[in-house]
């Protein structure tokens, strides 16, 4: 394997609070040295001037649909997806067909990403056997194949007591449970969040007690089983208060964002013109079936709310939810659409908006994105840029402007309600264990 | 006649306030000739009218089709049911295919709120709502004002008191934008449970709404009330405990009339539960306009296809 030499860029390790300009050398997958200025006369040169050199971006919440819902996504194009957006290690979801509850089909997503996959997976396994909330799955037996943590994600844990039981047994193995946190009798026929901009679209809305509830239900379970509690995607600033209550009080807590959910909110279904506007008339872009998503896109308190929590360290990494659906998942009305937004691709360029708007740091944005998940996996050796560790690498321009266009997308999934948007800043080069994946446009074997 | 209308009518606030006079003043010339002898005339000759309905509807759908044949205009309808059309062709393909056969205008009814933005967004055909879940029914809206505008010569500072289902109403949504754009005021009258507070902050499109859960204060100094359609699925979803207690609350009887002024109009959009949100004799007593109301309908459709549909400059309105 050639080595790689980049120089001239700018190393931000939120691991080690580096953040200088230096050069760095990869041999044999492993970042070597790191120094002020090296050369290596032999090695594949990155001139990396004017550019970020970040640990490889680490997602741990992602649909890649397969098995079961391969003309949604599947290993091969999710992860390529992945690629082009800076990821280097990704962890699937189970909400696959079959879910992911047995051992043949965990070692299935093993097989399939480490013969098609352009980066890393990792399987998250299903709480329930076949995700309906009944009986749990052999846990052991999965964290022992390399499970990172359960989740029925898609599906709240919706039962009390196999929640429960879940946190319970989960402590043998030390992993994770990942909820979904819906109370579904509240959020039931609800499209979008529940307020005036449902109201005037006339459909159903899904208020934001029916996250917090189940949050703070799962928050007493934790506590009273002593089990590792990850509540995905959180969207409502009530939620984010529980949490910050269960944290100070020590309970073993932690929660993701997606990009979405700090960037968007639920004005963009009133259509492109009126963003800001509070009740204009509705256009042909209203009632935007990509921006449909659970949890909904809330309202712009909610949106600061989650900026304060990742600021705050109430919330602990950003996770894309990435959620990628086939042309008429979509194309149909808002009631009949799919929920999920195909973001895996855009999820860099959208978070850094808010290093752009200075509403939090380049150094705090690379930590959501790549240490603070890896410190979740407990995995020393990726999310950061020491010596030794595995060339796991992102590289990226912070203010090349571009524009999304979605038929550029590698990933099956077109959905994303930010089509047309002008972003600021873009993934150069991903590096996965020394070799490069994807550089400018164009991916790797 | 020299409207200038819009390619579709999805709800009632793509018009300003002109527009929407001047589809009041096109309908009066329609009811003219609607009561005509020979009520024809060769207006929209040649055109073809597709009604595209995913829920069952008579008044609606038979008030287009009248007004479409008034004028002349072939009329296709297509009723397909919600649930079978999950297993059959998708909407994007229906309507595809009905842009396809050379249609001029899609009237569409559906239960998804905002399919008919779906449609005007995938399609080349001009799109007329005719009801999308509980969104809008703008036609509604206008048969609405019109009625009012002719029975109480104004629109303006008239108390209108809205009674019952708000939140899951597509015809209150519609008049509320309506009415709040031409200067009434409006009371929303009903169980806490029915009506979505959003709609009485103020806001440059929802001005003079106020909320009065007591119908026998709200009707005080009404001019118009309407009642809605109250479905008896509410019970099940928790709005409401049953219909007997609703009615007792809310029904508009003779004695709720009896409070209100004295030339107070009664609407109502239909079809009505007769006994349960509005009693017989109110419904088909003298202040009731909802007979009329449906001979509007008519009228206020053929001036809205005209309005859309006619290319020559001026109106041939022969015979």
């Amino acid at each position: 394997m050639r080595p790689i030499l980049i120089k001239n860029g700018r190393l931000i390790d939120p691991a080690q609070n580096l953040d200088s300009n230096k050069d760095l050398l990869i041999e044999n997958g492993i970042i070597s040295k790191i120094e002020k200025t090296l050369t290596y006369p032999d090695a594949h040169k990155i001139d990396a001037k004017g550019l970020i050199v970040s640990p490889g971006f680490i997602d741990l919440h992602c649909h890649l649909r397969e098995p079961g819902y391969e003309s949604s996504e599947t290993i091969r194009t999710g992860t390529a997806a992945a690629a082009a957006g800076g990821y280097t290690t990704i962890c699937a979801m189970p909400n696959t067909n079959p879910a992911m509850d047995s051992k043949i089909a965990i070692k299935y997503v093993q097989e399939e990403s480490k013969k098609n996959g352009y980066i890393n997976v990792l399987p998250i396994g299903a709480v329930t056997k076949n995700r309906d909330g009944k009986e749990l799955t052999p846990m052991i037996e999965l964290a022992e194949l390399g499970v990172i943590g359960f989740s029925d994600d898609g599906n709240p844990v919706y039962d009390a007591n196999i929640m429960r039981q879940a946190l319970n047994y989960s402590t043998i193995t030390n992993t994770p449970i990942i909820n979904h946190c819906e109370v579904l009798e509240l959020s039931k026929n609800g499209l979008i969040n529940e307020g005036p901009i449902s109201t005037r679209l006339g459909v159903k809305g899904i208020p934001w007690a029916a996250e917090s509830i189940m949050a703070y239900r799962d928050i007493q379970l934790s506590k009273l089983t002593g089990g590792k509690l990850h509540i995905a995607h959180v969207s409502t600033k009530s939620t984010i208060d529980i949490i910050r209550e269960a944290k100070e009080s020590g309970i073993s807590v932690t929660c993701e964002v997606t990009p979405h959910h700090i960037t968007l909110n639920e004005n963009i279904l009133l259509g492109k013109e009126n963003y800001n506007s509070e009740f204009p008339s509705l256009n042909l872009s209203s009632y935007d079936t990509n921006a449909k998503v659970k949890p909904p896109l809330r309202n712009s308190f909610d949106v600061d709310a989650m900026v304060s929590g990742i600021k705050e360290g109430i919330i602990d990494f950003i996770a894309t939810d990435h959620a990628p659906h086939k042309f008429l998942g979509k194309n149909t009305t808002l009631q009949a659409a799919e929920f999920g937004i195909s973001n895996i691709e855009t999820s860099l360029s959208s978070t850094l908006s808010l290093f752009h708007n200075s509403q939090i740091s380049l150094s705090l944005l690379i930590e959501k994105l790549s240490s603070s998940p890896a410190k979740f996996l407990n995995i020393s050796n990726i999310g950061n840029l020491r010596k030794g560790s595995k060339a796991d690498i992102t590289i990226f321009d912070p203010n090349k402007i571009w524009k999304v266009n979605y038929n550029d997308f590698y990933s099956k999934g077109k959905n994303t309600p930010i089509n047309g948007h002008e972003m600021k800043g873009k993934v150069i080069f991903t590096i996965v264990s020394g070799k490069i994946k994807y550089e400018k446009g164009n991916l790797y074997d | 006649m020299n409207l200038q209308t819009k390619k579709h009518l999805l709800d009632i606030d793509c018009y300003s306030k002109e527009e929407i006079f001047q589809i009041l003043n096109d309908s009066k010339i329609m009811m003219e000739i609607l009561n005509r002898k020979v009520k024809k005339i060769p207006t929209l000759r040649g055109k073809t009218i597709v009604t595209l309905f995913y829920e069952p509807s008579t008044r609606t759908r038979i008030s287009f089709e009248q007004a479409a044949k008034i004028l002349n205009a072939d009329v296709i309808n297509i009723s397909i049911k919600e649930s079978s059309s999950n297993k059959g062709e998708s909407l994007l393909n229906t309507v595809l295919t009905i842009q396809s056969i050379k249609a001029d205008i899609i009237i569409i009814r559906h239960p998804h709120s905002g399919a008919p933005y779906f449609l005007a967004k995938n399609s080349e055909v001009p799109i007329i709502n005719a009801g999308d879940g509980s969104h809008a029914h703008p036609t509604q809206s206008l048969l609405d004002l019109y009625t009012i505008q002719n029975n109480l010569g104004k629109i303006e500072n008239i108390n209108i008191v809205m009674v019952g289902d708000i939140l899951y109403s597509r015809v209150a949504r519609s008049n509320i934008l309506a009415f709040s754009k031409l200067g009434a005021n409006i009371t929303l009258c009903g169980p806490n449970t029915l009506i979505p507070h959003e709609f009485l902050s103020n806001n440059h499109l929802y001005k003079n709404i106020k909320f009065e859960p007591s119908l026998k204060k709200a009707v005080k100094n009404a001019d118009v009330i309407m009642p809605l359609r109250i479905q008896l699925e509410r019970q099940s979803t928790g709005h409401l405990p049953n219909l007997q207690e609703y009615s007792k609350q809310w029904c508009i009887t003779s004695d709720i009339v009896s409070i209100s002024k004295q030339d107070v109009k009664i609407l109502h959009p239909g079809p009505m539960n007769e006994g349960i949100e509005i009693s017989s004799d109110v419904a088909h007593g003298p202040k009731s306009l909802i007979s009329e109301q449906v001979t509007n309908g008519v009228a206020v459709r053929m001036a809205l296809l005209y309005s859309m549909l006619n290319t020559e400059p001026n109106m041939n309105l022969e015979e």
